[in-house]
């Protein structure tokens, strides 16, 4: 069995601060984490490996220094990891992000690709789903369960708002992991050691074989005509009160809304 | 290529039309109305077995027409299934953008499709507009936040139709409703004859208490200031007919579950009333609460950024304010009994 896990580094957003003159982000001094959905699925993989027996490999797209995260990954138990980056890969959106995983996934032997949700930073769950849609395998969405895996199928349970379905899966297929599913585990002192004498594979450009016209910013159907933050309203009340008549004032308030 | 025409998806969970698609049919309809093209029309795509019946109300809330694609492979939704006959429709009719609810199973499915047909998507989308600059009389801007709510950005497809997006639910209003207004109904043949390769073996009802925050009137919402005291939420909020609901620092600390989480990683809601007890007002937590109607905050910070999105502030502690105006509400409800 190999499971490939599918990881991004993201800013830490809790971090994040606006600056108020400018409106703009500030993005300096922001750690970067490992995406926490990723997080499940990289702990999914690896319960898995211990019950199935299982080679887990992680592949990320991202500058150079994503390299620290992947260290940090395989210091958790992933035997290997890919690294694709190159300046051409820059500015992609979900179209071109998933072409460029498809296009190195397809080199590998896979069953089955956990990736996260979504990440933080974007938020748009997509590349998931378009990555299995350019390997032409099925997918699960919000998983939150995996009840059982053998060579052909797994079977899985995917959150909805209001219920949930249980599915069976043929394999390979991608599931897209919820981080409330498990507790990811730390890294253990062995596997850390290990780590350190792991090549981490780098994938550039030129393995890929794909048209310079499909990566990156100029391969991305979708662009960005503008950023900016929420500006902030004003000419509103606000007032210290005694909790005495606070509690009146709002109830003043409520008056109006009761039945 | 020639395109025309917003479609939107029509989704339907058994028999019941998800609320999400009569805000997009609403918006859809302002859109057709801002752009300066005759014949440019608002088409709900319907996906189901034994829907025929359900056209009718999307008539009613915008639809001019329904395109109805009935099988009994889509009597539940599959990723594949839908993803099929949605892109067998978009090849053969070609829309000029096709907009999609962000649920659980728009957000499955529209990327699988942009994919396959090779265009672009914005996910989770919270404003769309039709190109303010005149440029390109068709284009859609559409915004959404990204960096946990903390940023906004306008994403436009120039070259790639349809245009895509998910659009959040409980965002965009419903407020098209004309009844006994019809339109034509489109059927769609399709064939779906492969084996399946993901098979449905059965629905687990979700074990929670089942309240929809979504949907609440009014909500009295917790934030790390109301940590431990969440009862004096439930009390008012039991009392005036209200729900509880909380910031994600609250259900990080196992104070509320995860479905009445507001904000930009939980549920947007527009209630009536918002009532914020303890919550310092992050964007990731205004983002799903600032289009309530009307908003008062309560917090021991005057700094608190929640202030900026009340329409009144309270300078004070939830913790001793909640039990006195439990005290107060069952004073006027005698008085009016």
């Amino acid at each position: 069995m190999n499971i490939v896990i599918l990881v991004k580094q993201v800013p830490d957003t809790t971090e994040m601060k606006i600056d108020k003159t400018t409106g703009t982000l500030i993005r300096a001094g922001v750690p970067s984490i490992i995406n926490p959905d990723d997080l499940a699925a990289i702990e999914e993989a690896l319960v898995l490996k211990a019950k199935y027996g299982a080679h887990c490999a992680v592949v990320t797209m991202g500058p150079p220094q994503a390299e620290e995260m992947l260290r940090e990954i395989l210091g958790r138990g992933i035997d290997t990891a890919y690294l694709l980056s190159d300046s051409r890969f820059a500015g992609a959106d979900t179209w071109a992000t998933s072409t460029t995983l498809a296009a190195f996934l397809k080199t590998l032997d896979v069953d089955l690709i956990l990736a996260g949700r979504q990440a933080i930073d974007g938020d748009t769950a997509q590349v998931g789903p378009q990555t299995a849609e350019k390997l032409g395998i099925p997918q699960v969405t919000c998983v939150e369960e995996i009840l059982s895996l053998n060579d052909h199928h797994i079977t899985v349970q995917k959150a909805y708002e209001t219920y949930s379905d249980l599915l069976e899966v043929d394999l390979p297929c991608l599931l897209t992991t919820l981080n409330s599913m498990n507790q990811p585990r730390g890294m253990n002192f062995v596997d850390a050691w290990k780590a350190y004498d792991k090549t981490i594979v780098r994938i550039g450009f030129d393995d890929l074989h794909l048209p310079l016209d499909q990566v990156g910013l100029k391969g991305s159907p979708t662009q960005v005509k503008k950023t900016f933050t929420r500006s902030v309203q004003s000419g509103f009340i606000k007032q210290e009160l005694s909790p005495e008549d606070a509690a009146k004032t709002v109830s003043e308030i409520l008056k109006a809304y009761m039945e | 290529m020639e395109t025309k025409d917003i479609f939107v998806f029509a989704q339907q969970v058994d028999h019941q039309i998800d609320d999400v698609v009569f805000e997009l049919l609403s918006e859809a309809k302002k859109l057709t109305a801002s752009i300066q093209i005759d014949d440019f029309h608002v088409v709900a795509v319907l996906l189901g077995e034994n829907v025929t019946d359900l056209t009718s109300v999307l008539f009613e809330h915008g639809a001019d027409t329904v395109i109805v694609c009935d099988h009994p492979r889509l009597h539940r939704y599959s990723t594949d299934d839908y993803a099929d006959v949605l892109c067998e429709i978009i090849r053969d009719k070609k829309p000029d953008s096709f907009l999609i609810g962000a649920t659980g199973i728009g957000r499955d499915l529209a990327p699988r499709i942009a994919a396959r047909i090779d265009t672009g998507l914005t996910a989770d989308a919270t404003q769309i507009e039709i190109d303010p600059t005149g440029e390109h009389p068709t284009q859609l801007w559409i915004t959404r936040p990204a960096f946990g709510g903390n940023l906004f950005g306008t994403i436009v497809c120039p070259n790639h139709r349809p245009q895509m997006a998910t659009i959040r639910p409980n965002v965009l209003l419903a407020d098209f409703h004309q009844v006994g207004r019809t339109g034509n109904v489109e059927t769609f043949e399709c064939t779906i004859e492969n084996e399946p390769r993901v098979r449905w073996l059965k629905r687990i009802p979700k074990s929670t208490h089942g309240v929809n925050i979504a949907k609440a009137r009014i909500i009295f919402s917790g934030g790390r200031g109301m940590v431990g005291h969440f009862d004096l939420l439930e009390k008012c909020a039991n009392q005036v007919g209200g729900v509880v609901a909380a910031s994600r620092a609250a259900v990080d600390l196992g104070e509320a579950p995860k479905d009445v989480q507001v904000g930009q990683t939980g549920k947007t809601v527009r209630p009536t009333l918002y009532i914020a007890c303890g919550i310092s007002g992050a964007v990731q937590h205004t983002a799903g609460m600032d289009k309530s109607e009307f908003i008062i905050a309560i917090n021991k910070d005057p700094q608190a950024a929640i202030f900026t999105v009340a329409n009144v502030g309270i300078v004070g502690d939830a913790v001793e304010i909640l039990p006195l105006l439990a005290q107060e509400i069952k004073r006027i409800q005698e008085a009016n009994a």
